[in-house]
């Protein structure tokens, strides 16, 4: 009741939360994306030693516990840390770190795969135009950029939803590290259940309006393109 | 792409450090509602935007240790002495206090809403074989808790399953007993202002043994120079003034005063 209120009534602490929230993930997902996205096709166009290694490494890592990448950012980032004089502990910068490390994995291993295909299919075609590998890997990423944004909107769906990393490197201050989940985490251990949950249908109905706007943006399942 | 950068730009906060201090506060603060009275109040006397790390007692310590903030108002007296021992903080400042209070499931099977002390109540606890959830985290609450066994002559790791050690925070634990219909030791504040209540109910209060003490500890620059000593000070000196005074005696919640302000000047 007291959620829909403040959904209705567009609560200035609400949409403050919210906009964190999209701002900490959306850059954190640009940014993995522009690591992810050309190294997963570098994987998929070069042979090197260990190169199976490296990739059974890269789809493991898709699995990395926040918690604990949250905890090394953590020790990284704080004052008696290495990088403590920077003063980037509990600090949306510090999220974003901590997300970038989470998201960028995923990313690259479905770009790779993505690739991976494409490649088998274009791999003729390309070496016969005498192409250079950045030509074959910008080919490659233009080509199958519908399957990537899918994987970005993969890397998105787990950063929007994570509380682990960035309640630790954040540190949930009111105003300047609170986004949704660890709101949603604060008002759980007030035993605020009901507000807590209109907080988590904030979160999913953003999720939902991100990925519909984005498919729209692309126009992927339009008439003559599916 | 242009306009998604010029729209993350347009998102980033508008970062003005001036007079900024960070401190660790325990979720007790901050549950009860007390920081949302205070820090506004604080802003408009001293112009200083306090931001508040709510953690226990023992995170909110090793955060002052590691200099990730810049002080730390806590509740667990021999913790705090011994940060000061150590240089970490130039002194302690008490600020106010309010107690702890013994919760359970309402039909009481462990009997101790007639319990002579604080220490007894623990005792018929542990001789029922109810379950006890602790917070196991090291915060005040959870020494005090370990101090009240202590008193009570009994030592919690043999209890076996019936002793829970969630390590949690106050809100998690209060959660998980209201799950369980067990006992727990809860800030007044926080168990007040908890909207889970379930079939508990306040079983047990007012042993002096009970006191809760909270103190302010700014952060010694001379070990971390880019704590802001003037600012700490400055802070110190509101806690501890008449406006802190009245603002914190004054603050009720369901019409029951929480907290009671005893700083010296």
């Amino acid at each position: 009741m007291q959620a829909a209120w403040l959904i209705l009534t567009l609560d200035a602490e609400l949409i403050e939360i919210t906009l964190r929230s999209l701002q900490v993930t959306v850059t954190a997902v640009v940014i993995s994306a522009a690591i992810g996205l050309p190294l997963g096709a570098w994987l998929a166009v070069n042979r090197f030693a260990f190169r199976r290694h490296v990739i059974a490494v890269l789809n493991a890592l898709m699995g990395l516990p926040p918690v604990v990448v949250g905890l090394i950012v953590y020790v990284m980032l704080s004052r008696s840390g290495p990088f403590g004089v920077f003063g980037l502990l509990f600090t949306p910068t510090a999220m974003i770190i901590a997300q970038i490390i989470i998201v960028t994995p995923l990313i690259a291993s479905i770009a790779h795969q993505v690739i991976r295909d494409l490649w088998s299919e274009y791999h003729d075609l390309l070496i016969s135009l005498n192409t250079t590998k950045t030509q074959r890997i910008k080919t490659l990423l233009w080509d199958g950029r519908r399957a990537l944004l899918t994987a970005c909107l993969a890397g998105f769906g787990r950063g929007i939803g994570e509380v682990g990393a960035i309640m630790i490197v954040g540190g949930n201050i009111d105003n300047v590290t609170r986004v949704l989940t660890t709101a949603i985490a604060l008002e759980t251990g007030k035993g605020n259940f009901a507000l807590a949950l209109g907080l988590g249908f904030v979160l999913i109905g953003l999720a939902i309006a991100v990925n519909v706007l984005i498919h729209n943006l692309s126009r992927t399942e339009r008439s003559s393109q599916w | 792409m242009r306009n998604l950068a010029i729209f993350l730009f347009s998102l980033l906060p508008a970062v003005a450090m001036a007079d900024t201090l960070r401190m660790a506060v325990t979720t007790s603060f901050h549950n009860s509602g007390l920081s949302d009275i205070l820090l506004p109040a604080v802003e408009e006397d001293t112009g200083i935007t306090v931001q508040l790390l709510v953690v226990g007692t023992g995170q909110a310590l090793r955060l002052g240790r590691a200099g990730d903030v810049d002080a730390v108002l806590v509740h667990a007296r021999a913790a705090e002495e011994a940060f000061v021992g150590t240089g970490h903080a130039t002194h302690r400042r008490e600020i106010m206090y309010n107690d702890f209070v013994l919760i359970g499931p309402a039909e009481d099977p462990a009997d101790i809403a007639g319990a002579e002390s604080a220490a007894d109540a623990l005792r018929r606890i542990a001789t029922s074989g109810a379950v006890f959830v602790s917070r196991g985290d090291e915060s005040g609450t959870h020494q005090k808790e370990l101090e009240l066994w202590f008193a009570a002559g009994l030592a919690p790791d043999g209890f076996g399953p019936a002793y829970r050690s969630v390590g949690a925070g106050m809100g998690a634990t209060l959660n998980t007993a209201s799950g369980m219909n067990a006992y727990l030791l809860a800030d007044r504040a926080s168990w007040l202002n908890f909207g889970n209540k379930g079939d508990l109910a306040l079983l047990y209060a007012g042993d002096p043994a009970l006191f809760n003490q909270y103190a302010y500890l700014p952060v010694n620059p001379a070990r971390h120079p880019h704590v802001p000593a003037d600012l700490t000070e400055r802070l110190e000196n509101w806690l501890a003034g008449p406006r802190a005074k009245t603002l914190i005696d004054g603050y009720m919640l369901n019409g029951e005063p929480l907290f009671t302000h005893n700083a010296r000047n």
